[in-house]
């Protein structure tokens, strides 16, 4: 059957079973929207800013197995659009961005809105496409998914001109698609598997230490089997929380520059580590010559191997797709004789309860309201249950600290590029993916302004999200940095003339909620997630302005030179 | 360490800027690189030459292969090789620097394949000491102009290179 661009675009998002678009119309995009407009299978999100639409269907494949798509016009769709994808692409999520494009016969004249899509994105993307033929359009969306979702994940990118969109051709979805340049590794090599099982019976200090790709493989399961098979210490990631349960005694805790204690301290000294979809980067390891000063074999399993030896050189580099590896390690350590080092354990185990035992994370609550505090009341209240988007700062790491992950896909944060502006958009993505779902957002008042119009897109589509606002008055991870390194001097640290949250959020439509006092703090959350369970709530939580996250490992610095709250 | 390596990739728009970007985007250094099409006009074949460590030389090759365009990436310099650069030199040939210029071309097995009154054009091909050295045995002053491809290369004997 002949069909126009436009609608072979549709049909390939329908044949991909694409439930969600999230986008925003303009001129060269407007034959793909009337095809939108002409069916009902695919729901089309409505966002306020271009960024937020990448960043919800970013959210929207963090927080389930689907793929989230956007749909944005050329130019300044595009520009706007950016942000969200190099988001995406340093968190390695997988994602399909479709842009319009002016017509082919204006690229390269200063068309109006024409930007060179394919160049500025390149280094953003795992891979684009500009289509320059109607007959090549269903392939390269077929293509766009299929090295979404495969390999190393990421955003892909296909880039329309308008005229393509108006062109017709017969259209046939390709079932499968093969490309000879694109072979990502699954199985990881077997005589590698083996060299790292005799070096984790062998281990006297063994340590786990897991990432993102723990959790953008779906290897949740297979993870807690190996742990819990081999009696070992286990510290995930900001990006890999909730790959183990965060409540089982071998997790130590998250690691890295506002790690715990126990677990930055077990990283550093113990003898093997098995480092699982990882990637060493530098707020997590600190300084790669202070990490390697402590002589340790390194197992490492990737799916890419650009990931391996790239920071800290390893002695077993294994590439393949997680859970394939995991089953066959768990696969050779059952046909094993031979058992973990049961005494040499304990003694390790002895060393990690002392370290755990300097209770890291305890903070004294007063009189003004400890920002913590708001987190573990907010755990309680969700049962641990809740899909978390959080924002950028130091409310981020006080809800990656102090909310304790179960279950995978439920922490949704920007960790690669940190990006302010990514919490509230995202929770939208993940409870499109996840509709009844509990959502909230932890965010600040610096970060939360940076996409607050999305208010509107809640609004419009009734999304009941809990936005908790852990509002300092200051862009709180940087004062921390000023206080701590740059002699109190707070260089435009302090965020002026907020607006009344309360109103804003009434203003929009929704239940604006302000708490003061720390004694108001379960009465509140109560409140917003039981008597308004079904509306949006902003709940603006004045919090003790100078509240640091600890612990901290300076920048540069190494894992074991942390600076903890009793040091100072 | 200088090396060379070898890419094959698809022959597509844009390809190319994958390639120089990634090695811009990620501080890695470019002595010179060629590109041209293959005898699958489907395939080109690029050849980069670069210097760094082991390790970074690794993470080159790494993230050369993670591009979705490269089909195969060798590095030549790790085993035999052959490498050949060609160089156009456009010199003065007056007087007594017009025989001077013939004789040290031909040392060089040069060729000229431009002559007017007072200029010469040498054709060059050789490995870059080669071309190198020829340039250090003519008097500097002489020369208008030269151009130089870029290094090309491919490995010696059974070290093939394809899809
Ligand atoms: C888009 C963007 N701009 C700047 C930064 C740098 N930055 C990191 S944290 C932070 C402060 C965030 O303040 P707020 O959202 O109020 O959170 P808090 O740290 O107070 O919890 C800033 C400015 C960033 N991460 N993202």
């Amino acid at each position: 059957m002949q069909l126009t661009g436009a609608e072979i675009v549709i049909r390939c998002l329908q044949e991909e079973k694409v439930e969600h678009v999230f986008g925003y119309p303009g001129g060269s995009v407007l034959f793909i929207y009337d095809e939108l407009f002409k069916q009902d299978q695919i729901k089309h999100v409505l966002v306020r800013h271009e960024q937020a639409a990448v960043h919800a269907a970013d959210a929207y494949s963090r927080s389930s197995q689907k793929i989230g798509v956007c749909l944005v016009t050329s130019g300044p769709g595009v520009t706007n659009a950016v942000t969200g994808i190099a988001t995406a692409y340093m968190d390695s999520v997988p994602m399909v961005v479709l842009t319009s494009q002016v017509p082919t016969a204006y690229i390269g004249q200063d068309a109006f809105q024409e930007a060179d899509t394919v160049g500025i994105t390149r280094p953003c993307v795992k891979h684009n496409f500009l289509v320059k033929d109607v007959r090549d359009l269903a392939a390269t969306i077929k293509k766009a998914f299929f090295l979404a979702k495969t390999g190393r994940p990421g955003p892909v990118l296909v880039d329309i001109p308008k005229d393509i969109t108006n062109q017709k051709c017969e259209f046939v979805y390709p079932k499968t698609i093969a490309m000879r340049s694109y072979n990502p590794i699954v199985k990881g090599h077997s005589g590698q598997i083996k060299k790292a099982v005799q070096l984790l019976l062998d281990a006297k200090r063994p340590m786990i230490y897991t990432g993102g790709g723990v959790i953008l493989s779906d290897a949740a399961d297979k993870l807690t089997k190996l742990v819990r098979m081999l009696g070992f210490p286990i510290t995930q990631t900001l990006m890999g929380l909730g790959g183990y349960p965060g409540t089982d005694r071998q997790h130590l805790g998250m690691l890295g520059m506002h790690g715990t204690y126990e677990a930055n301290m077990a990283m550093q000294h113990c003898d093997v580590l098995l480092a699982i979809g990882a990637r060493f980067d530098d707020r997590v390891i600190g300084s790669p010559g202070h990490f390697s000063e402590v002589p340790r074999k390194i197992v490492h399993v990737d799916i890419d191997p650009s990931s391996i030896s790239k920071r800290v050189k390893v002695d077993v580099p294994i590439v393949g797709n997680v859970p394939d590896v995991l089953d066959e390690i768990v696969k050779q350590l059952e046909a094993a004789e031979a058992k973990p080092d049961a005494k040499s354990l304990a003694a390790w185990w002895k060393d990690i309860e002392e370290w755990r035992g300097r209770n890291c994370l305890r903070y004294k609550q007063g009189d003004l309201i400890m920002p913590q505090y708001v987190v573990e009341k907010l755990y309680e209240v969700t049962g641990g249950d809740a899909f978390v988007a959080s924002d950028v700062g130091q409310h981020q790491m006080w809800a990656a600290q102090y909310y304790k992950f179960d279950k995978p896909r439920r922490w949704i944060n920007s960790g690669g590029l940190g990006t302010m502006g990514f919490g509230l958009p995202a929770a939208m993505g993940a409870r499109f993916a996840n509709p009844k779902a509990t959502v909230a957002c932890i965010t600040g008042e610096g970060s939360v302004q940076m996409n607050i119009q999305e208010l509107s897109t809640c609004k419009q589509f009734r999304l009941p999200i809990k936005i908790i606002c852990l509002n300092n008055g200051y862009l709180g991870m940087v004062r921390q940095w000023q206080e701590m390194f740059h002699g109190n001097r707070y260089s435009e640290s302090y965020v002026d003339a907020l607006p009344d949250f309360v109103k804003l959020a009434e203003a929009y439509g929704h239940v604006g909620m302000r708490i003061d006092k720390p004694a108001d703090v379960e009465g509140a959350f109560k409140e917003a997630f039981v008597k308004h369970k079904n509306e949006l709530v902003f709940m603006d939580f004045r919090t003790n302005p100078t509240a640091n996250v600890f612990p901290m490992i300076a920048a540069g610095r190494g894992l074991s030179e942390m600076i903890l709250a009793e040091d100072l | 360490m200088r090396h060379i390596i070898s890419i094959l990739l698809e022959n597509e728009s844009g390809a190319l800027s994958r390639v120089s970007g990634l090695f811009s985007a990620r501080g890695y250094n470019i002595e010179s690189l060629t590109v041209a099409p293959t005898e699958d006009p489907s395939l080109s074949r690029m050849t980069v030459v670069s210097v760094g460590s082991d390790d970074i030389i690794e993470q080159i090759t790494k993230q050369l292969n993670k591009l979705i365009d490269v089909v195969k990436v060798v590095d030549l310099s790790e085993a035999a090789h052959l490498e050949r650069e060609l160089m156009l030199v456009k010199v003065r040939a007056t007087g007594k620097d017009r025989e001077e210029m013939k004789r040290v071309a031909d040392i060089f097995r040069g060729r000229i394949i431009d002559v007017t009154e007072s200029t010469y054009v040498i054709e060059l091909t050789g490995n870059t000491g080669k071309l190198d050295a020829f340039l250090g045995a003519i008097d500097t002053s002489l020369i208008l102009e030269t151009v130089r491809t870029g290094v090309c290369g491919i490995g010696r004997g059974d070290r093939i290179l394809k899809v």
